[in-house]
């Protein structure tokens, strides 16, 4: 195995998730941002209800619901818009090793990720339910 | 109190959270739940819902500076990310069971632990030099930057650290927390891998590990915007400030501060949950 050709793809594809998850912080936070801004304006004199729990309505519980809310303007829908966006930044570092690992033609690790990724994408789309 | 002087108290205690997590390297989230459902008396599961939400934060935010430093083994974590990942979905889908009263005493077994963890400080593993056939065929052993060049090092102990990392998941998925405690318990105390390496595999996992469960929780309902909100800005700006502070000696008194606190935290945690206050 030629490990010195490993290591050099590996640092190089390092920088550039390392980049993308920092983007990922960022573009999520200032979505959440606009959202809580939106949010605090319309309904920050009324009384928060966290002690008892209730769950969250269903459109806040679903990509496809999420991104509907968002694009109404709800403040709420465009923090969990944002939300969404975050919780996405670690299933594409995932999805990037796969590709990753592909380009060295290893073989166990495409598997390996591919398991991984499986169990993320299955766990946002419903699985859980 | 409404929800503009909610959100502003929440804001705050996260960036404290944040900040003192980033600087003594033990991450927000422990504290962020007992904050809410102690302090503020919120249901835990929205707590936790908030809390896992910071933990991706942080680890992502984190992740970024780590991947420079060249310490972080991938094959390693993405191979034992099998384990927390399916530990994660099987945790998220018991707190949705069992009753917050249990959920609120393992919580504060953790915290205990983690508690003595970080009194205790870090020991150096044994260090053995022989391979270990399993980690040699799954390309686990690596290297990494020391002073005078890379250290090559052997991973030890797969199936041990395999079946901690699963129940490293299964606490992170039920607890919304990191669980950093147990995830380098089991890569330095039982695989033997050093501790720098340790350290940032760990927090590159930590954020795979929670996305596992995130979905899972946003589809029963845990994640509210509102509450998230500001948790996760507060902890954002509080830890991005805490890794610029110079690390001094003083952070060896903060540590021991902050883990006096988390074990305060712990017993609460407990005896609320016994006596069926949360």
């Amino acid at each position: 195995m030629n490990d010195k050709r490993f290591a050099i793809s590996d640092a190089g594809i390092d920088e550039l998730i390392g980049g993308l998850l920092r983007v990922g912080v960022v573009v999520s936070s200032l979505i959440v941002l606009i959202g809580g801004g939106l949010y605090l304006k319309r309904h920050g004199t009324e009384l928060p209800n966290y002690h008892m729990f209730y769950g969250e309505p269903s459109e806040l519980r679903s990509v496809l619901g999420i991104v509907k809310e968002a694009l109404s303007f709800s403040g709420r829908g465009i923090i969990q818009f944002g939300l969404l966006l975050l919780i996405a930044t670690p299933v594409m570092r995932v999805a990037f090793a796969v590709v990753a690992f592909m380009i060295q033609r290893d073989r166990i690790y495409v598997g390996v990720t591919l398991i991984v990724l499986s169990v993320l994408l299955f766990s946002l789309a419903g699985g859980g339910r | 109190m409404d929800i503009a002087l909610f959100s502003c108290l929440t804001f705050l205690g996260s960036t404290t959270a944040g900040f003192l997590g980033a600087l003594t390297g033990l991450g927000g989230g422990v504290v962020i739940v007992p904050l809410l459902a102690l302090v503020f008396g919120l249901d835990i599961r929205y707590a936790i819902g908030a809390s896992l939400v910071l933990v991706i934060a942080t680890s992502s935010g984190a992740a970024a500076a780590y991947v420079k430093e060249g310490f972080s083994n991938i094959r390693l974590g993405m191979f034992l990310e099998m384990a927390t990942t399916f530990g994660a979905f099987l945790g998220a889908a018991l707190a949705g069971m069992i009753s917050t009263r249990i959920i609120a005493v393992i919580f504060g077994l953790v915290l205990l632990y983690s508690a003595f963890l970080s009194a205790r400080g870090h020991r150096t593993g044994v260090t053995e030099d022989t391979p270990d056939f399993l980690a040699n065929s799954l390309h686990l052993d690596a290297a990494y930057p020391g002073s005078q060049g890379l250290v090559p090092y052997h991973v030890h102990a797969v199936p041990t650290g395999f079946s901690l990392m699963f129940l490293a998941g299964t606490l992170s998925g039920l607890l919304g927390i990191g669980s950093r405690a147990v995830k380098v318990l089991a890569m330095d105390q039982a695989m033997h891998v050093p501790f720098k390496v340790s350290t940032t595999t760990s927090n590159f996992m930590i954020g795979v590990t929670a996305a596992a469960s995130a979905g899972v929780y946003l589809n029963q309902g845990y994640i509210d915007p509102g509450l998230a909100m500001p948790v996760m800005l507060g902890v954002v700006l509080g830890s991005f400030l805490g890794s610029r502070v110079l690390v001094s000696s003083r952070t060896r008194l903060l540590r021991i501060i902050f883990a006096g606190v988390i074990l305060i935290l712990g017993f609460e945690m407990v005896y609320n949950g016994i006596t069926g206050r949360l």
